[in-house]
């Protein structure tokens, strides 16, 4: 998501002129006849760049990307009320000190912050040319107070406009993309953080101008911040989130190390299954998750089982039979999961009802499961496993046509043929490190090869892993 | 009767009574300038509304009304003109609009928390005595200059609210689970760096936006902090989400047969306790409860399970090795660091661990020993306690002891430091 190195050159004049731009619209403000009211402009400038400082970290440079709401950690009510305040080239000139001081996480860190600079100073020029064309400066003093909405939301509005903009053509010129991809979902995600924005903008500009002072429009700031700081803090806690889930997986790979990489792997093909189908972003969400998890059970199978070497007694197969129940009854704690629980406990069912651990049969098993059963026997048979080989996945897809509608849901089937066709399929997962691939190919376990369905995704016997 | 009943007793009561005599006094002089008190009423109301949803560790779930009631406390003058509303007013208006938007709360079957509407009462009470009363007098016009030195004298009284609403919030708490006061007050001041502030700072500045622009700038002010309680409540969520599936993650080994059902819940439930009565807050907290669930996830490495899953009957050499792996994989999770350590002294001599492993070394042999039954339980304590010279700490133990006596209630988990 973020601009790829090195910068195309179209990339560079592009912030180039945005930057000759900004110049261009803030030198009004330095030169002698200007009307600058210097103890404004400098005041809020400090403060922009004062508040960029802590905020810095990350929000910035996801900002630039664009996969975060733009906004939602900054500090733009302090540049709305610039443009509110103060003429529109001084507006300008505010916004330059906070972005060149504003690290950015990624290089290359200079044209970055002459680009946050530039786009932010033309987004507050444009601003105050609205708000003063609103009369904003003679509604802020005004008794009634309703007058200075209109403009201070337009002015937002604006201010939202120009941002978006600008930050879809660095993201086309950058990464190459078309425009109209560049813009999707921008302006979108930025308008209802800017509009909060005008607001608190609005309400500095009045308390600004009113008896109370500067003082005490900085307060207006405080539940910006915090809520910038909270904004930070739930990024890292949603992280360890996802590192604890994916702990819950590594911890079936400590005890049945075959399968490293495979539960990744299902949530992936999961996904592109139920985007196939057209599942909201949402669901595809809890998807990912059921395939991730789906196999968690087998913590609950013991180790010397999971790791035979040979063929199973029938009283070791029910053991493992166990799995889908005992990751139920795990997960069943973890209440944002919904339908991926069920996923977990029906994985192993089979349309025509003659699978485990209930036999359900037909619409009876729910949609997430089916999903993620496709999903998992797809990717047994593309990995390599002790029993077999992998095999390349045009073969992989004609078995499973051929037990659609047995064995799987045979819509299931053709999304994720249509999903491969359009998207290609790599067994390495991003998430692996290196050295923790798929093992290599093995010879085939004694009594083990040959004899299991494809549906038999992690069950049959396996050969000696050491333990 | 415990001595905590007649606390938390007291301060309904007051509460209690502060509200009434509020409704009371103001149906009997009237209402002054009814126009503002409509508004503030109103903006409350809305506040509580928008406790729809809340979680139950929220530090306060409905902050617009707080700050609301704040703002109306402190508000000495509306658009220009000196406003005229006494100490008995402002608490009408607090109650009335609080239980105007509870009631919908109220027919869904979800009330809200006993102690925090006393707790509102009282810190809004607090807010208006220091202040409505020097204004009503004119003392603050008289020896304030009505610009900054006005908007610095309304901050300074909410930061005592403040104070004020922390000292009650450690005191009610002190009084229902009898943990020490010292680190249940550090805990609060500590949350009152969060959401505290903003809703202070949202308070003064409505109380002033009010004095410059009307009553206009109420709704205005509303947004960015129900803002700041969307993004509270988010982060609220998603940490409640990383503790169910720690907790997932630590009932694997129950699953697997390694340890009793309801082993980790138990521990971390005891460890939580233990770790309060010795003083520990906040973060360090939250460090032993996730130790605590996650204490036997070394198991899972093992081949064989552990017979009963009770290692606090192996040999030392075998428990440490458990202890190790378990690291391993508490690594692997995106609890802090400080955690994996934990898990991995667990197994060692008191005199080289950090205190919270301490509190999970006694506590799991206590649950491992224990089993079902009062008897067991005192000869599991006079293990405990013979091991003191190695094993277990023995102010972890006496700690031990003295939450057991009290009854063992489930210890109150560590809550965000939001």
């Amino acid at each position: 998501m973020t601009v790829v190195k090195p910068l195309p050159r179209t990339a560079r004049a592009y912030i180039v002129c945005a930057a000759l731009g900004a110049g261009a619209c803030a030198l009004p403000a330095l030169l002698p006849p200007s009307p600058t009211p210097w103890a404004t402009a400098g005041l809020l400038a400090a403060l922009y760049a004062l508040c960029e400082l802590p905020a810095r970290c990350r929000l910035l440079g996801r900002a630039l990307g664009g996969s975060v709401p733009l906004g939602t950690g900054s500090f733009f009510p302090v540049l709305l009320a610039a443009a509110l305040l103060l003429p529109p080239a001084a507006a300008a000139l505010t916004a330059l000190p906070g972005g060149l001081l504003a690290r950015v996480g990624e290089p290359p860190v200079h044209w970055r912050r002459a680009w946050r600079a530039a786009a932010t100073a033309l987004a507050a020029w444009t601003a105050a040319h609205t708000a003063g064309a609103l009369h904003a400066p003679a509604a802020l003093d005004g008794p009634d107070f309703p007058r200075a909405l209109l403009p201070a939301l337009a002015a937002a509005l604006v201010f939202c406009l120009i941002l978006t903009a600008l930050d879809g053509g660095i993201r086309a010129t950058a990464e190459g993309l078309p425009l109209r991809t560049a813009w999707r979902g921008l302006l979108g995600r930025a308008l209802a953080p800017h509009l909060v924005h005008g607001l608190a903008g609005l309400m500095m500009g009045v308390l600004w101008r009113s008896p109370y002072g500067p003082a005490a429009a900085l307060l207006v700031l405080l539940p910006m911040y915090v809520s910038c700081w909270v904004f930070a803090q739930y990024h890292r806690e949603r992280a360890a989130h996802q590192a604890t889930i994916r702990a819950l997986v590594q911890a079936v790979d400590i005890k049945d190390s075959y399968t490293r990489g495979h539960s990744e792997r299902v949530g992936r093909a999961s996904v592109l299954i139920a985007r196939e189908l057209g599942m909201a972003d949402d669901r595809l969400d809890v998807v990912r998750f059921a395939g991730i998890l789906h196999d968690v059970g087998k913590l609950g199978v013991p180790t010397r089982v999971l790791r035979k070497d040979g063929p199973l007694t029938p009283e070791e197969r029910r053991i493992i039979e166990l799995h889908p129940e005992y990751g139920h009854e795990m997960v069943r704690g973890i209440g944002f999961l919904g339908e991926a629980r069920d996923a977990v406990l029906h994985h192993h069912e089979r349309i025509d009802g003659s699978g485990y651990p209930y036999g359900l049969r037909g619409e009876q098993i729910p949609e997430c499961a089916r999903v993620v059963a496709v999903a998992d026997a797809f990717d047994a048979m593309t990995s390599t496993r002790s029993y077999s080989r992998a095999r390349p996945v045009a073969t992989a897809l004609a078995e499973l046509e051929r037990c659609a509608g047995s064995q799987f849901d045979p819509r299931m089937v053709g999304a994720l043929a249509r999903a491969l066709d359009r998207y290609g399929w790599q067994t390495a997962v991003t998430a692996d490190e290196p050295g923790t691939q798929v093992p290599a190919p093995r010879a085939p376990g004694p009594g083990a090869a040959g004899t299991t369905g494809p549906a038999e995704t992690a069950e049959p016997a396996k050969t000696g892993e050491p333990a | 009767m415990r001595p905590g009943v007649a606390t938390v007793g007291a301060v309904h009561a007051t509460a209690l009574l502060l509200g009434l005599a509020g409704l009371a006094g103001t149906l009997w002089q009237g209402v002054a300038e009814p126009g503002n008190a409509l508004a503030f009423g109103t903006l409350v109301a809305l506040g509580e509304l928008a406790r729809w949803g809340a979680h139950p560790g929220e530090r306060e779930p409905a902050p617009l009304a707080a700050a609301g009631a704040l703002a109306y406390a402190l508000l000495g003058n509306a658009a220009g003109t000196a406003t005229t509303h006494g100490v008995l007013q402002i608490l009408a208006v607090t109650v009335a609009g609080g239980l105007a938007g509870i009631v919908p709360h109220i027919a869904r079957g979800r009330g809200p928390d006993r102690d925090h509407l006393a707790r509102r009462i009282l810190t809004v009470a607090f807010a208006a005595l220091c202040f409505q009363p020097l204004y009503n007098s004119g003392a603050v016009a008289g020896h304030l200059d009505p610009g900054l030195p006005y908007a610095l004298f309304l901050l300074l009284v909410l930061v005592l609210t403040g104070l004020c609403d922390a000292v009650l919030a450690a005191l009610l708490l002190h009084a229902r689970t009898a943990y020490p006061y010292g680190p249940l007050l550090r805990d609060e001041l500590r949350a009152l760096l969060g959401i505290g502030s903003a809703v202070c700072a949202t308070g003064v500045v409505m109380a002033l936006g009010v004095a410059a622009a009307g009553l206009w700038a109420l709704p205005v002010l509303a947004v960015p902090l129900l803002l700041t309680q969307v993004s509270f409540r988010r982060y609220t969520a998603v940490r409640t989400v990383n503790r169910q599936t720690i907790a997932s993650l630590a009932r694997a080994t129950e699953i697997a047969g390694c340890t009793p059902p309801g082993h980790a819940r138990r521990v971390a439930d005891l460890s939580a306790a233990v770790g309060r009565e010795l003083g520990l807050g906040g973060a360090d907290l939250t460090v032993l409860e996730y130790a605590a669930l996650m204490h036997d996830i070394g198991q899972l490495s093992l081949v064989d399970p552990v017979a009963g899953g009770a290692t606090a009957l192996l040999p030392a050499e075998e428990q440490r090795r458990i202890a190790l792996l378990g690291g391993e994989v508490v690594r692997m999770t995106g609890v802090p660091a400080a955690v994996a350590l934990v898990v991995e002294r667990q197994a060692d001599p008191y005199r080289e661990q950090p205190v919270p492993a301490r509190i999970v070394r006694a506590v799991n042999a206590y649950d491992d020993l224990a089993g079902e039954g009062a008897a067991t339980a005192l000869e599991a304590l006079e293990r405990l306690r013979l091991g003191t010279a190695r094993d277990y700490h023995p102010e972890v133990v006496a700690c031990l002891a003295r939450v057991l006596a009290r009854g063992g209630r489930p210890g109150m988990t560590s809550v965000p430091t939001g």
